[in-house]
């Protein structure tokens, strides 16, 4: 270890190996439906391109996690969207790359990518 | 790297591991593979989350589900509902982290509440044996700071500023050992760890090292950094071989990754450490006897002065600390001595670590902030008296302590006070008693574990307490006479202002404690020649 700089180098890197068991406070939380009818209409590539891309960015508070079936199993595969003091934007038929976009928007952002929610769905 | 959405943390602690974690993992492991989910769900193994009554323990994160008493069979179910499913296997839980059918994370359960992690911060968070995970969280970052930024001097003020005091028993002002260890005069000066840990029911200095190590050698070197050593020795017992595999995994990486070794952060200062494994007798946890043992020398306590700050290993100026005590530096080096000052009462500031055991709910590890009561420790963060049984004593500093009854229980917990009720801080150790348990008996166990261990020596302590237990064993068969406690008790007072150190001198007291407070057990003893209590004699607790 030659530097402080190093070192911070290192804990950068290694804190989002353990982010995930740290509290967020009141970051952003993700729910994936992952109930049956969820997988197989491919929620798992949709879960894992909202880690990669909230790894990608750096945004330690967002919390990606699953549930079980959300209920509106034809529209999946679905993920819930929580930000703190606002209301939760469900958003339908997602794939990876519709799942990229609402993070680069709606998560950092802050739009909503109202033509994917199941209120435009429905 | 990979990046993983749900983390699996099994306790690798001695108590889990011994209730078959090591099994536990294996099957995830195993079932994660074949559900191709190991790419996305990441095992770690981690030190003791601190409730071993519940253990097997595993936490899973996101959600912080806390599952007790694991079964090699529940794992497929945990993997199908929890990590598949996104759903909760409630009937795993810890019984405290379901209420009313509402799920609580691990961090909102009633165990955790009251307490307060400084020195067991990275227990049951990180991996042991992985150097990036304590680096993530702070680690190194104080011995780079006063590697950097501050001087020997300054390290040693900050340490005195904190207040922080000896946590192997004795409660000696740290700061202030430093400063004379860093005064007295030698060319080679060396700092040791003591890790013998030898009080029965105690294992607070085994989880830090079992749970995070790197939080010791960090802090072992900032102490060479400050007195002006470049040699550690971590004197740990044989009997801990986990904690002592994870710590030379912990000494290995550390050097790899250049934070122990030559010109540490660049700077002038070098220092290294070794591992010193002793035989686990009690006494050699007293710090001459244990320099004596590491000599290679048997190990008995020597007259104190000079102490081991002039005179110490291979007579050259060493520092010894306790495994907590360490534990707490880096925390103060980096958040500075008002932080520390902050919590604690004003002449007993931080934290303490207590082994919670007996007759007590949540058998485990805690720590709680000095100034909590011994009531809420037993009743909130122990959760009460199993059974429904009334309390009866409990008793603090192992088998050189005393014990402390009902009317005490509402005493902030610190060095002074518990002295003063009679008992002592100890190192940790918190042994509850019900209306169940003899306390004639229980001052013979304790009396029986010091004679054992008594080097031999120094006679008062070597023959007194022999004799002493003759008396009990007396006693405790229905063959007591009056007279008896007066020997008892003259004996004892003997051997405490005639013995050459500290085991010794305080081996009469869980004898002249419960003389104190439950005299008519001992009368009832003799009185009725037998013991009134309908129970079995205690060999181990
Ligand atoms: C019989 C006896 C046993 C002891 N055992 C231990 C022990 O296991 N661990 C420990 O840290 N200190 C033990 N001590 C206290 C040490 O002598 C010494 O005071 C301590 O290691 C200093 O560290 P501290 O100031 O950080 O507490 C023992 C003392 C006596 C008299």
């Amino acid at each position: 270890m030659k530097s402080l700089e190093e070192l911070k180098k290192i804990r950068e890197e290694s804190l989002k190996k353990i982010n995930l068991r740290k509290d967020r406070g009141e970051g952003t939380r993700i729910v994936v439906g992952m109930a049956t009818c969820g997988i197989s209409a491919g929620a798992r590539p949709v879960l894992m391109s909202l880690l990669e891309e909230a790894d990608k960015r750096n945004l330690g508070d967002v919390q990606v996690t699953q549930t079980g079936c959300i209920g509106v199993c034809r529209l999946e595969p679905i993920f819930e969207v929580y930000k703190p003091g606002e209301e939760k934007v469900t958003y339908v038929n997602m794939t990876p790359e519709k799942a990229r976009k609402v993070m680069a928007e709606h998560i950092v952002n802050g739009n909503v990518v109202t033509e994917y929610t199941i209120g435009a769905a429905e | 790297m990979n990046i993983y959405r749900s983390h699996v943390l099994i306790c690798g602690g001695t108590g889990c591991t011994s209730s078959k974690s090591d099994k536990l993992q294996e099957k995830f492991e195993k079932l994660l593979v074949e559900k191709e989910l190991d790419k996305e769900v990441k095992v770690v193994r981690t030190g003791c989350f601190g409730l071993c009554e519940a253990g097997p323990i595993i936490i899973v994160y996101p959600e912080g589900s806390f599952y007790s008493q694991v079964k090699i069979d529940d794992v497929e179910e945990i993997i199908e509902e929890h990590l598949l499913k996104g759903r909760i296997v409630k009937r795993l839980l810890f019984k405290d982290a379901i209420v009313e059918d509402i799920v609580k994370s691990v961090d909102e359960v009633d165990f955790y509440k009251k307490q307060k992690r400084i020195a067991l911060k990275n227990c049951g968070v990180i991996n042991p044996e992985d150097i990036d995970e304590y680096i993530a969280l702070d680690g190194y970052l104080a011995l780079g700071k006063a590697l950097t930024e501050m001087t020997p001097e300054e390290v040693i003020e900050t340490v005195k500023d904190s207040g922080l005091r000896g946590r192997g028993g004795g409660g000696f002002p740290t700061g202030l050992k430093w400063g004379f260890t860093a005064k007295a005069e030698g060319n080679q000066k060396y700092v040791l760890c003591n890790a013998d840990e030898g009080d029965p029911g105690a294992f607070m200095d085994r989880s830090i090292l079992e749970g995070d190590p790197h939080s010791v050698i960090e802090a072992m070197a900032l102490a060479g950094y400050a007195i002006g050593s470049n040699q550690g020795y971590v004197y740990i017992r044989a009997e801990y071989p986990i904690a002592v595999e994870r710590l030379q995994i912990a000494i290995n990486q550390a050097r790899e990754k250049g934070l122990l070794g030559k010109n540490i952060f660049g700077s002038d200062f070098d220092f290294d450490m070794e591992i010193r494994l002793g035989a686990g007798a009690f006494v050699c946890g007293e710090e001459t006897a244990l320099i004596a043992s590491i000599e290679g020398e048997r190990g008995m306590p020597r007259n104190k002065p000079p102490y081991p700050a002039n005179k110490g290993l291979w007579q050259k100026p060493t520092l010894i600390n306790n495994v907590e005590t360490y534990a707490n530096v880096a925390q103060i080096i980096l958040h500075g001595a008002d932080w520390f000052k902050e919590m604690g009462t004003e002449k007993s500031p931080g934290t303490k670590v207590f082994a919670l055991g007996g007759k007590i709910n949540n058998t485990g590890l805690i720590e709680i902030p000095m100034g909590t009561t011994l009531r809420e420790v037993i009743y909130e963060v122990g959760g009460g008296i199993p059974n429904g049984k009334k309390f009866k004593a409990v008793q603090t500093g192992g088998p050189s302590g005393g014990c402390i009854t009902s009317e005490s229980l509402d005493t902030p917990i610190d060095f002074d006070s518990l002295t003063s009720i009679g008992s002592m801080m100890g190192s940790g150790g918190m042994i509850v008693m019900d209306e169940d348990d003899c306390m004639v008996d229980i001052a013979r166990f304790f009396l029986d574990f010091t004679v054992e261990e008594s080097c031999g020596k120094c006679p008062p302590c070597r023959i007194g307490t022999k004799r002493m237990l003759e008396i009990l064993e007396k006693i405790t068969s229905g063959k007591g006479e009056p007279e008896d406690l007066d020997r008892l008790e003259r004996l004892a007072e003997n051997i405490k202002v005639s013995s050459l150190c500290g085991l010794g001198q305080t081996a009469p007291n869980p004898v002249l404690s419960t003389l104190k407070h439950f005299r008519h057990e001992y009368e009832a003893h003799v009185n009725e020649k037998r013991c009134p209590f309908p129970h079995l004699r205690i060999n181990s607790i």
